[in-house]
């Protein structure tokens, strides 16, 4: 089979260009954001909460809230990446071009999770200036970042296609994903609630990807490993059957 | 001459239910200026995003250089370059940058002296690191075209290219036109200025309510449905046409100072001589004389009044 590598790049370079000229939304707002929790929950509060299993509560808070901005970006990255050319009509250009729909989604996608990552790498490094961080198996950390980024982009994706206004495109990160993440452990042990919302909780995917992330760094999870490497799999394995499912029909792409 | 795009039988029928292409075949060769004109809704844009590749056909083949857009996408879009209404550009992106995005997408390998020379021919060298929301209409239009450019496709659709342009920038983007014909791109225009089709086409196609009504050569159009007049200025008003002259299709103007002969140029009896011989037998005399071939726009509007 025959790929369009000039294309892929093409669409790669122009997403992250637009990244570098938007650095202060892109980058440097979310690193913002999160130093603040970092100085809030991390220095201020954290000095004066027990440690949760045996971590310092500053360090416990560190995979969540990387987790919490990578989600957040990846989902907006995507999905601002694929509605700007949609909304715009600069979408024409894409559809035109002797390009497939795999390649379009590894160009748009690709550049999402590249920019999610590198939020998430910045943070993690910014986080070495207020916690003493240690992470006990690195390869897993990269492994479970680069999933997280790479799913939520893809339903990023799916969220531009659907949208047909800056509305709806902001409606699902703000109505359902960010309550996810901050419910998902985020800033606390899922074992430390009531046995009720603990069930209740398994019924987050978040909480999957934070107690991955967090094992990654401490060895110290709410549910296996294991368990959280399947939930994020199957995860993807739906985003991606979604993606496949609007290519086929050109849902919102082509009438 | 040898067909570049070939359509047989295309349908379009919209989710809605409406029909925008209604068993369209059409031929365009290679080399040729193709303009294809129809009120707003006709579904010109609709035929060219087909074949593009935006929209979606009902049913029907499309052949670009022989292939099917369908089967053979890549290689039939590789061809085509595309210059949309819309002025749809990231506004916020460089000249150059847009340029280079689009020659990427379309798979070509990284020519910046290719690019250089379009955007020189175009007049937008000394622009290429101005970013487009600070360049006027006139050249964000000039940019499109640059964009479609980008690739060196030999099949250009420019819809609508010179809508909102000025005429002196109107009549340079006519000479672009017309060098890269010269150059082999074969060039499918639609516009609402029918002094354009008029003035750049070799081939005419009218389309109305998703019907193709015709497709001839633009001289032979405008002969076959072209009215020629004569017109001659009298010296004296005309209360009515004389009796004598009753077997000519003639008209008078409502002061009696003009008559006016309907007549086929493409027939060796116009009639002229003879009636000339009449109105001088009869005394009417005239000061000037005068003929009027019917323009595109009228054989136009003639064509989808029908």
């Amino acid at each position: 089979m025959r790929i369009n590598f000039r294309a892929i790049g093409a669409i790669y370079r122009f997403e992250m260009a637009r990244t570098f000229r938007t650095i202060l939304q892109s980058i440097a707002s979310p690193v913002i954001s999160t130093t603040l929790y970092f100085i809030v929950f991390g220095s201020a509060i954290g000095k004066h909460m027990s440690a949760v299993n045996g971590v310092s509560y500053g360090a416990f808070i560190v995979p969540g809230l990387t987790m919490l901005t990578v989600l957040q970006q990846s989902v907006a990255n995507a999905s601002f990446g694929i509605y700007f050319p949609r909304f715009v009509g600069t979408i024409y250009e894409v559809l035109s071009a002797p390009v497939s729909y795999f390649e379009i989604l590894v160009g748009y996608v690709g550049a999402a999770t590249t920019k999610a990552m590198m939020v998430g790498t910045i943070i993690l490094l910014t986080s070495c200036f207020f916690v003493p961080l240690h992470v006990d198996h690195p390869f897993w950390m990269i492994g479970f970042l680069l999933l997280t980024s790479l799913s939520f982009s893809l339903l990023g994706f799916i969220i531009g296609i659907w949208a047909d206004g800056f509305v709806k495109l902001q409606l699902i990160p703000l109505l359902i994903i960010t309550p996810l993440a901050f419910l998902g452990g985020a800033f606390y042990s899922i074992k430390m609630l009531p046995p009720l919302w603990q069930k209740i909780s398994m019924a987050n995917p978040v909480v999957y990807l934070i107690s991955g992330f967090r094992w990654s760094f401490y060895e110290r999870s709410d549910v296996s490993v294991q368990t959280s490497l399947l939930m994020i799999s199957l995860f993807l394995a739906i985003c991606i059957l979604i993606v496949a499912r609007i290519f086929k029909t050109g849902y919102r792409l082509k009438t | 001459m040898n067909p570049i795009i070939e359509v047989s039988h295309l349908n379009k029928i919209y989710a809605g239910g409406f029909q925008a292409l209604k068993d369209v075949s059409l031929q365009i060769d290679k080399g040729e200026i193709f303009a294809l004109l129809g009120p707003n809704g006709a579904g010109k844009t609709t035929l060219i995003h087909i074949i593009c590749g935006i929209v979606n056909r009902t049913s029907g083949e499309v052949l670009v250089d022989g292939h099917d857009i369908i089967r053979d996408y890549r290689y039939t879009r590789s061809l085509i370059g595309l210059v949309p209404q819309e002025l749809a550009t990231d506004q916020f992106e460089t000249v150059w940058n847009i340029v280079r995005f689009s020659r990427g997408i379309f798979d070509q390998p990284k020519n910046p002296a290719y690019l250089e020379s379009v955007l020189k021919n175009l007049a937008l060298w000394e622009k290429r690191k101005n970013k487009i929301m600070t360049l006027s209409g006139g050249m964000k239009r000039r940019v499109m075209i640059a964009k479609a450019l980008a690739h060196e496709p030999q099949i250009l659709f420019l819809d609508e290219p010179t809508a909102g342009v000025d005429v002196e920038l109107r009549k340079s983007m006519w000479e672009q036109v017309r060098r890269l014909r010269e150059s082999g791109v074969t060039i499918i225009l639609t516009t609402h200025y029918i002094e354009e089709a008029e003035e750049l086409a070799d081939r005419i196609g009218v389309i109305n309510h998703g019907e193709l009504i015709v497709t001839e050569d633009k001289s032979r159009l405008m002969k076959k449905l072209g009215k020629k007049e004569l017109n001659l200025e009298l010296k004296a008003p005309l209360k009515a046409i004389p009796e004598a002259l009753s077997g000519y299709q003639l008209k008078l103007s409502p002061d009696g100072l003009v008559l006016t002969l309907a007549y086929d140029s493409t027939h060796n009896e116009s009639g002229i001589t003879e009636l000339l011989d009449r109105l001088k037998e009869n005394g009417v005399s005239y000061k000037d004389i005068y003929t009027k071939q019917s323009s595109l726009e009228e054989i136009f509007v003639q064509l989808v009044h029908q």
